[in-house]
């Protein structure tokens, strides 16, 4: 008997984003993290051996790559992963700060289903975002490894600046964490507003 | 629009927040000794001056922490906002506050932010 046909799995803002300065990554394991205010210096001292990075202060990114560790809220970390699973960044983390019934009074879920990551880049990055969001994106004010949670449009998002034009060269990119059921609506709001910046510098890629 | 700081994340767009009343309601210490008139005063009566008041913000878009807000009624000017219960009206204050936009804290000639 035939194995029955697996359905792909789509991801959320799947076929939206061709040939843009905007591109999804798809899939990554997300971890949220939540410990007592009077043991986040303990927790950040544990989670470090396993995260390979300290846990951020306020507004703040901590960690290159895999896996990378924004701040959420006081008390409240997201772990974000490319190469691990869900379950696997839960299970390591949760071992690492002693277990279910551990030293610290902390949880740890699996939330990697809830969110979708888009990555803006390019010189006009800051322009047409700023068509969205209310935040104050200068590099000054928010510089590379700062994260903020805020608005595009309608949306809830996380906003995460992971490079900006320095002397030492660099360029203008952020990583936008989303929810499932909104990316789709972030992602053609960003590409109308890409357009639009396009249209107000003709010429100007973005 | 109102920006207004936030003790964790700074000076945020009034959007990113929901509003929660005033602050500084104490539950009563004894519920059950309050007759009705005193029950709904603690429920639904609220001050309603025109000038400086007390009132909390939820920083729903953003850290989602409750945060307690000094704002004027009359021209808006915001004096300083500070995690829930740093300063509890008529107690001594739970520990040390750290919000860097602390409404007791010694207020720049020019006003807050706005």
């Amino acid at each position: 008997m035939a194995e029955p046909a697996v359905p792909r799995r789509r991801s959320p803002a799947e076929g939206l984003l061709e040939g843009s300065h905007l591109r999804e990554l798809s899939f990554l394991a997300q971890a949220e993290l939540r410990v007592d205010a009077e043991e986040a210096d303990a927790a950040s001292r544990m989670a470090e051996q396993f995260l390979g990075c300290p846990l951020p202060g306020p507004g703040r990114a901590t960690g290159h790559g895999t896996p990378y560790v924004l701040w959420s809220g006081p008390g409240r970390y997201l772990v974000v992963d490319s190469e691990a699973t869900g379950r696997g960044l839960c299970a390591g983390l949760s071992a690492a700060l002693g277990g279910e019934y551990g030293r610290l009074c902390a949880a740890v879920a699996d939330l990697s289903a809830q969110r979708t990551v888009l990555e803006l880049s390019g010189p006009d990055a800051e322009e047409v975002l700023a068509r969205g969001c209310p935040m104050d994106l200068h590099p000054r004010e928010f510089g590379t490894g700062s994260y903020a949670q805020t608005v595009i449009g309608k949306a809830a998002v996380g906003l995460h600046r992971t490079g900006a034009p320095g002397p030492s060269g660099g360029a203008t990119a952020f990583r936008i964490l989303v929810r499932a059921s909104f990316a789709e609506y972030l992602a053609r709001l960003l590409t109308d507003a890409a357009a639009d910046v396009r249209g107000t510098r003709a010429g100007a890629v973005v | 629009m109102l920006l207004i700081p936030c003790p964790w994340c700074g000076p945020r767009d009034e959007r990113e927040f929901r509003y929660g009343g005033q602050a500084h309601i104490a539950y009563p210490a004894d519920p059950a000794a309050l007759d009705d008139r005193d029950w709904a005063d603690y429920l639904f009566v609220r001050d309603n001056p025109a000038g400086r008041y007390a009132e909390r913000w939820f920083h729903a878009s953003g850290c989602r922490a409750w945060c307690d807000v000094e704002r004027d009624t009359v021209d808006y000017t915001i004096t300083g906002s500070c995690g829930t219960g740093a300063h509890p009206a008529g107690g001594p204050d739970e520990g040390p506050c750290t919000s860097p936009y602390c409404v007791r804290r010694a207020v720049p000639s020019g006003g807050g932010a706005r």
